[in-house]
């Protein structure tokens, strides 16, 4: 039971895809600069990442090596395609905003990283959690900066206004470079920094 | 009062900043004890104090012509009757331009001392020339929140996570204006922000080749002596010019860099003219110096002797690309009117690469002289 509480915590912070793996990296930059698309996204990944783990592992003993990349292929983009379907039905705004990183979720390195290094040599039960765990450690670090260059880059948080009117009449701007992609990469370089110094032995030597 | 400032002291906690204003004031005491050094009166500081000495005319005509742009639109003042209002025009650009450097060191050092105190090492000399740079290359009605932030940013982004003074890639001053310039394009470009007061307008010489006038509205006098709208230090060719001579005489800045910078603009310049397009393109190519940060830009930025290329031969190719880079940049992306300032950082992340070919392209040519003589 520890060994799969850790499945799910080790993805957070010791062994976070983006902060430590520094694996989709592109997506983190290109749908944070609001906040909803990126939980939308971070939610996205993390269900295709525990469906296809789940399907490998339980298939795990019958997929010729040879062959093993295109099934894991085939199988990421099925569920690619229905995450993508069920956006457009229901959130359709924010589907249309993330436009093509949907379906760039295929060639996400956290999905196949994951499947390669984990599902394809573990059971179904642990596949599930490590999907979880993967999944909320992209989602932790996708909505920390989008939170912070929605905030900051147009002063509103889920599309509300957050930053009252008075601060823009006393002189207060939008940061327009927060909404750069720019600023993203700088923002996850930011996490990365803080994040190993409070955990020195990331630290390469 | 040492003992105060040293290990289980009272005032340990401010040892780095005791040490800064210790070694500003006096000699150190400390020398380098192993290894072999060099004897020299020059250390760090004194270089760095050398580069703000160039700086200080440029700073005093900037504030001199914030006050004359100023009372200029106004109306107070005839055009070309530079010498009117002459304490007026100094006194308020006196105003404007302390509050600028203020915060631009406050902010800077308070950093820097922050970060010497977390690394236990003394707070480091290269802060003084770029807290001098970065109100010179603002225009002079930037809000002070925002240059604080700018300040903050270049520091900590900029030079901090590399590891300091010493180890930044890229230009902190112009990290600093990058940020402003990328972050709150309204209050750094366009027609409002060059001279101060309320939403009085007025073009840079630059702003105007781009709107697409065939010659800029200042007479070449006004932008050789530096009586244009601009960013506070960067009108004055004759001030930037003896800023200049003071580097080359004491040979702090590299004159490889600045020849090369302004070979490499008029080179573009001239295949501009010879293409001529358009009005700005067929603009002969010495306006380019005149205008807008370009001399400021090839002197004080450019010869960063951190951020630019360290072989001989680099610094040729670096300066050159520079110029070439800025000049393409100003006239055919309309966006970025100076292209002076993304030209520098462009190159300062390409200086190492240069630097590696340089050095490796030597290598090569040396193995092969060995083997003919071996072969011999």
């Amino acid at each position: 039971m520890a060994n799969n509480l850790k499945l799910i915590k080790n993805p957070l912070s010791k062994e976070n895809p983006i902060a430590v793996q520094v694996l989709g990296i592109c997506s983190a930059l290109a749908v944070t600069t609001q906040l909803k698309p990126a939980v939308v996204m971070a939610l996205s990944v993390t269900v295709v990442v525990v469906l296809s783990n789940v399907i490998v592992s339980l298939l795990r003993n019958t997929i010729p090596s040879r062959i093993r990349i295109i099934v894991q292929l085939v199988i990421v983009s099925m569920m690619v395609i229905l995450v993508d379907q069920f956006l457009k039905a229901f959130v359709y705004d924010v589907s249309k905003q993330l436009s093509v990183f949907v379906g760039l979720i295929i060639t996400n390195c956290i999905v196949m990283g994951r499947l390669e290094a984990f599902a394809l040599a573990n059971k179904p039960l642990p596949s599930l959690l490590d999907g979880i765990g993967n999944g909320l450690g992209y989602a932790v670090i996708l909505i920390i900066v989008g939170f912070v260059r929605e905030l900051l880059g147009q002063g509103s948080l889920w599309g509300y206004k957050v930053i009252p009117e008075c601060f823009f009449e006393a002189g207060y701007v939008n940061n327009g470079l927060m909404t750069m992609p720019a600023m993203a990469l700088i923002l996850v370089g930011v996490i990365i920094w803080i994040h190993r110094s409070r955990n020195k032995d990331l630290c390469e030597k | 009062m040492r003992p105060n400032f040293e290990e289980g002291g009272k005032f340990y906690a401010f040892h780095s900043l005791f040490d800064a204003i210790d070694t500003f004031f006096l000699t150190p005491e400390k020398t380098t004890s192993t290894g072999c050094h060099i004897r020299d009166a020059v250390d760090n500081k004194r270089t760095m104090f050398t580069v703000v000495i160039a700086l200080i005319p440029a700073l005093l005509f900037g504030m001199y012509n914030i006050g004359y742009q100023h009372y200029l639109v106004l109306g107070e003042i005839a055009q070309g009757d530079y010498l009117a209002n002459f304490w007026g025009n100094f006194g308020y650009g006196l105003l404007k331009l302390l509050p600028m450097i203020i915060v631009s060191y406050v902010v800077g050092l308070g950093i820097e001392c922050v970060f010497a105190q977390i690394r236990k090492h003394e707070v480091s000399e290269g802060y003084f020339v770029t807290g001098m740079l970065i109100p010179l290359i603002c225009p002079p009605d930037v809000p002070l929140w925002q240059l604080a932030l700018a300040v903050a940013f270049a520091v900590i982004i900029g030079k901090e996570v590399f590891g300091g003074t010493g180890y930044n890639f890229l230009n902190p001053a112009l990290v600093a204006r990058a940020f402003l310039f990328f972050s709150y394009p309204i209050q750094m470009s366009g027609d409002k922000v060059w001279i101060t007061g309320d939403a009085i307008t007025g073009a840079t010489p630059l702003g105007e080749m781009i709107a697409g006038v065939s010659t800029p509205s200042a007479s070449v006098l006004d932008m050789i002596i530096g009586f244009v709208p601009g960013s506070v230090g960067e009108t004055s060719v004759i001030a930037i010019a003896i800023g200049a001579l003071i580097l080359l005489v004491t040979g702090v800045a590299s004159w490889r860099v600045m020849l090369s910078v302004f070979v490499g603009g008029a080179a573009m310049g001239l295949i501009f003219n010879a293409v001529g397009a358009n009005e700005y393109m067929s603009m002969p190519f010495y306006y380019h110096f005149l205008m807008g940060g370009f001399m400021f830009g090839a002197v004080f930025m450019a010869t960063d002797p951190v951020t630019a290329a360290h072989t001989n031969t680099g610094k040729y190719i670096y300066g050159f690309l520079i110029g070439v880079m800025a000049v393409l940049i100003r006239v055919v992306n309309p966006a970025y009117p100076e292209g002076m300032m993304l030209a520098i950082l462009l190159l300062n992340v390409f200086a190492p690469l240069i630097d590696y070919y340089v050095v490796d392209a030597n290598i090569r040519k040396r193995a092969k002289r060995a083997k003919l003589v071996s072969n011999k």
